[in-house]
């Protein structure tokens, strides 16, 4: 008569989701486990289930992003939450006030989940040690970015049907990629072998203690590779000591028509966009059949859904 | 309740949905996981070997319907419904192992709702133990277990819980 498991509470307790470092490879399996039944969701005619409502779900992102945001605005949208959106420009931020004087003000207003995206590494740490409400990371600075990490995974799961013994490699600006150590600390749980590819500037040597491995010459590494997950170029971010010239990175390591013939046929070519054509990736290639770009968005939905569920669903003490 | 009266009972509601619906194949066995699931395939079984018709079974999970999301501590766990598609025109049963409250079952509507509009939805459990909180019915009980509501029913089947099929009416 009900689906009550006496197991919950051993699986997840935790409010917040703000990295994959602190989750324990349970956790992580039982996050995808229930994006499984929630992507689901997504195939019904009615794709919206009452999972959270009345609930409120603050979108609040200091840095600008369009496909994070609008994911977890659907994903919360979908469970019947309310969903406010406030972005840097709109809030008092600019004002002076700080950071936790905002959220303070968010949670007065009786928000029970903050989606948070900050320049500054630690920020969603500050607000969930300080804040009754749950706070999902949804990218700080260049630590981690969780939600994006979990989808590869869960897309990784669902197309090789299990992440053990994988080998996955990582390519482009380690260094600045929250993207990149979200994955490492999920994969290196779940049991997959990681191999960090870029210039030494971007991939060095230092993350080796991670438990990883590191290669500067993509072609060697490529024909072993189970996935390849591309980074962007943040043209943005990058720093010219960093980095010699676009032209220079795809020639050593972009992803291009003839390059993607070392790897094996069933290969998953992974991007967590946007995509920068011809850049980290040929446009044949990105819409290839290896590539997945486009399974990892909806994923990304049904990820999003489920952290929203496990850590808004738990009743606040 | 030991494992010959359970499946007596499952035996006898297999027989009562062949009666009350004539058209079989139209008719969708919808078990609530856990054990509503292991019941829809007992019944789906006990009616293959009777009418020699392989009836159509799914789960309809309900999780992500309840109305007490938030007001505990524990959160169910969610997990995927299988139906088959499209559900116009069929009837839909829906199959569980202990009918109380009727909210689980208000749930198991509104979640079969959003996949679609069945000609009929009726209801089958292994048990009765009375204390609705919703004007809901079974249409077909395995058996009315009058209970205080104090008391606890437990179900235990082999395929679910890897101990012999039981059920127990007990105080703590």
């Amino acid at each position: 008569m009900n689906v009550r498991s006496p197991d919950m509470n051993r699986r997840w307790n935790r409010k917040d989701l703000l990295g994959l470092r602190e989750l324990s490879a349970d956790e992580i399996n039982f996050i995808l486990e229930t994006a499984d039944a929630f992507k689901q969701v997504g195939t019904r005619e009615i794709k919206k289930v009452p999972a959270l409502r009345g609930k409120t779900l603050v979108n609040f992102f200091v840095e600008p992003s369009t496909r994070t945001r609008t994911s977890f605005e659907l994903a919360a949208s979908r469970l019947s939450a309310d969903v406010i959106n406030i972005s840097a420009s709109t809030s008092s931020l600019t004002k002076g006030e700080t950071l936790k004087d905002t959220a303070k003000v968010l949670e007065a207003n009786h928000a029970d989940i903050i989606v948070l995206r900050h320049s500054s590494a630690g920020a969603p740490q500050f607000l969930a040690q300080r804040l009754k409400s749950s706070v999902i990371n949804a990218g700080d600075g260049a630590h981690e970015h969780p939600t994006q990490g979990l989808l590869d995974l869960y897309t990784i799961r669902e197309k090789r049907e299990k992440i053990d013994n994988l080998n996955v490699v990582i390519v482009g600006d380690i260094l600045f990629s929250r993207v990149a150590r979200s994955n490492i600390f999920g994969l290196l749980k779940l049991g997959a072998r990681v191999t960090l590819v870029g210039p030494s500037t971007l991939a060095p040597r230092e993350f080796e203690k991670l438990g990883v491995s590191i290669s500067h010459k993509i072609d060697n590494v490529l024909p072993d590779a189970d996935v390849v997950n591309l980074l962007r170029i943040q043209h943005e971010r990058q720093r010219k000591e960093y980095f010699p010239s676009i032209g220079e990175y795809t020639q050593l390591f972009g992803l291009t028509k003839e390059r993607a013939k070392l790897l094996k046929p069933d290969c998953l070519i992974m991007h967590p966009g946007p995509i920068n054509r011809g850049v980290e990736i040929d446009s044949e290639v990105a819409d290839g059949l290896q590539s997945v770009i486009l399974d990892q968005v909806t994923n990304g939905l049904a990820v999003r859904m489920a952290v929203l569920y496990l850590c808004g669903g738990i009743a606040t003490p | 309740m030991d494992a010959a009266a359970i499946q007596r009972a499952l035996r006898r509601v297999a027989h009562e949905i062949v009666e009350r619906n004539p058209d079989l194949r139209s008719v969708v066995l919808a078990g609530i996981p856990s054990r509503g699931v292991e019941i829809t395939r007992r019944i789906a079984e006990f009616i293959r070997a009777s009418e020699k018709i392989e009836i159509e079974t799914g789960i309809v999970d309900v999780a992500m319907h309840r109305d007490d999301v938030g007001a505990r501590a524990e959160l169910p766990v969610v997990r995927a419904s299988k139906l088959p598609l499209p559900l116009e025109g069929r009837t839909l049963i829906i199959v569980d192992d202990v009918l109380y409250t009727g909210r689980t079952v208000r749930a198991a509507m509104d979640a079969i709702n959003s996949f679609g509009r069945p000609a009929r939805i009726q209801l089958a459990a292994l048990i009765d133990r009375g204390h609705r909180e919703l004007p809901i019915r079974a249409d077909y009980v395995g058996k009315n277990l009058p209970s205080a509501a104090s008391e606890k029913v437990r179900v235990r089947l082999e395929q679910t819980d890897s101990e012999s099929d039981a059920v127990w009416l007990f105080k703590e």
